[in-house]
């Protein structure tokens, strides 16, 4: 009789970066066709755009620090952060706002730190703020107008050429102030049922941006099944966004509602796709539920109180500037050792 | 302290210890007014007028000024010349004057400027003392332009503009606009892009010196091993 035996530790099959991307990439593909469904091409277009500059410009660091190229442009990671980025910038944002995003991403954000794991800040976002920051109008004034794809306007030509000609703003007609952007302005001299019957909020919380974020979720979910992602961060980030909600924003005549701060801006994609990047996020599980949680906090002021109508991309980078703090007072206790010393208190048991 | 050669003073202040990119002193006034070529040499100039007369004057005072109150005596002496320097400015380019505003009084904080009273004009007679200061001052502003030049690039996609507020009206139409319909790069207008602006200089200076190096070592002819006797074993008592 022979019984098969597994000599511990029962290590499984490592997964390698690039199987762990492609799941990510895969993951977010529900989204990106929901976002094609509802505001057309642009961002179909974006992404394909993004992910060819990332390519681009990481060879081209590679080549310039000596290292391999296609053993490291092989982990996809600059692909991700060119899907990240062409999924979160406006619809109709002209090539040279997209590109200056990729390049300052790969280049400055994640290069000139030293290249993948080594980057204290989330690529993406650091190129999504940069031009946030850098082109106020072009990245406030190219959001498509939200309808069913084969009932809108400007066609996949159209489209592109808009993107291709580089102007600073698309045609009045395509485009449409975002859900969170229409209600923040609005709603200091108007009722919420006001502010709501404006078109791009729909019959149901934000029109096509609900169903986006549905898709995101449902991708997330996918992930975290797979055990790509673990479920701290997102459940922190949501959850901590939702108590927020709840406490403060309880008067829709004051602040958005709950069902629109899940559902209109960036929520869904920031909480599965770019707050849980295993690099810049914090390491152990309890750091993670701190980290998610500031994250959702940070994003609720933010849409509040700040002066921008989403937060993601601040709050994420906001966040890793205190994951090295994080992650220094919640060390994981190491199998077989007691309990891990916390910061800098010393002594006692170790 | 052993005497430094001028040749070695000029190297020191523009290139080997570059008060803003070896240095790195003086980075909130370098930080804050690079955003166009016209303000980084107006600050660049003031600090300049600024460095060469404090170490002059420090150089000159050095024996008569004991250890304990030398600091004192050394930002008495500098804000003196800020003052100068300010009234100057007031007078001559207001408006840049208006621009620059509490960067000009804040000179005064400038570490660059009371680091070479303190580590070189208070040890050194008062020729060296000022070329040192010419030399610093030289290499910052240097720096500046440099930085001044890139930000405003690509920030609002000129050079040179208002040219005039510093060197009267026959600057006026020196603004050179390389591309049309430049959208502006707020990034770089910004803070963050002198920091950014900054390190990239820093990191083109490190390189430069390491290539510099390599080709030095190449250029050496390697040691020929074996030619010397080399004691391996036992003690010298």
């Amino acid at each position: 009789m022979a019984f098969v035996q597994q000599s511990s530790p029962h290590a499984h099959k490592a997964r390698p970066t690039s199987k762990v991307m492609l799941w990510v990439i895969l993951a977010a593909l529900p989204g990106l066709l929901a976002q094609t469904l509802f505001f057309g091409w642009g961002n179909l277009i974006n992404v394909v755009w993004c992910i060819a500059i990332a390519l681009a410009s990481e060879a081209a660091v590679l080549k310039l620090r000596s290292k391999p190229i296609t053993f490291v442009l092989k982990d996809n990671t600059a692909a991700v952060t060119g899907l990240l980025l062409g999924l979160s910038l406006p619809q109709f944002a002209p090539w040279w706002v997209s590109a200056v995003a990729v390049i300052s991403a790969i280049v400055i954000a994640k290069q000139l730190y030293g290249g993948l794991g080594s980057n204290p800040f989330n690529p993406a976002m650091v190129g999504y703020a940069l031009v946030l920051i850098s082109f106020p109008v072009a990245m406030t004034t190219n959001w498509a107008e939200p309808a069913l794809l084969w009932d809108k306007a400007p066609g996949f030509g159209d489209t592109l050429a808009t993107i291709a000609s580089g102007q600073q703003t698309a045609v009045d007609g395509w485009t449409m102030a975002t859900p969170l952007d229409e209600y923040k302005h609005k709603i200091a001299t108007h009722t919420a049922e006001e502010v709501l019957a404006h078109p791009t909020f729909g019959n149901g919380f934000a029109r096509g941006w609900e169903w986006v974020n549905a898709a995101f979720l449902a991708g997330g979910l996918v992930l975290i099944g797979l055990r790509i992602i673990s479920w701290h961060i997102p459940v922190a980030f949501l959850g901590s966004l939702i108590v927020m909600s709840l406490a403060f924003g309880s008067n829709a005549d004051e602040f958005a509602p709950l069902p629109l701060h899940l559902l209109a801006g960036g929520t869904m994609l920031g909480a599965f796709f770019i707050a849980t990047d295993p690099v810049s996020a914090a390491t152990s599980h309890q750091g993670k539920l701190i980290y998610g949680a500031g994250i959702g906090i940070l994003i609720y002021l933010i849409r509040s109180w700040g002066n921008y109508p989403d937060a993601v991309a601040f709050s994420v980078l906001l966040m890793n500037f205190a994951v090295p703090f994080i992650d220094h007072y919640t060390p994981p206790r190491t199998y077989g050792h007691h309990k891990a010393r916390r910061g800098f208190s010393g002594g006692g048991r170790s | 302290m052993a005497t430094k050669t001028s040749s070695e003073i000029i190297r020191d202040g523009l290139w080997d210890n570059n008060p803003a990119l070896v240095q790195v002193l003086g980075l909130c006034p370098l930080l804050a007014v690079t955003s166009t070529v016209v303000n980084a040499i107006g600050l660049g100039l003031a600090t300049l007028m600024v460095l060469m007369g404090s170490n002059l004057a420090v150089s000159l005072i050095r024996n008569f000024v004991g250890e304990s109150v030398r600091l004192p005596a050394f930002v008495m002496i500098i804000a003196s010349f800020v003052t100068c320097a300010e009234l100057l400015m007031q007078a001559y380019t207001y408006e840049l004057y208006q621009i620059l505003g509490i960067f000009i009084p804040l000179i005064v904080t400038n570490c660059a400027i009371l680091g070479r009273a303190d580590a070189f004009a208070s040890r050194n007679a008062p020729g060296p003392a000022l070329l040192d200061g010419a030399m610093m001052g030289a290499g910052f502003l240097v720096v500046l332009i440099i930085l001044g030049g890139i930000r405003e690039l690509i920030g609002q996609g000129t050079l040179f503009v208002d040219m005039h507020l510093l060197l009267g009206p026959m600057a006026s139409d020196w603004v050179i606009k390389p591309f049309a319909n430049y959208p502006d790069m707020l990034f770089m207008v910004l803070p963050p892009g002198a920091f950014v602006g900054l390190g990239l200089l820093i990191a083109m200076k490190n390189g430069i010196d390491r290539h510099l190096k390599e080709r030095q070592k190449t250029l050496q002819p390697a040691a020929t091993p074996g030619s010397k006797r080399v004691r391996v074993t036992g003690n010298v008592s």
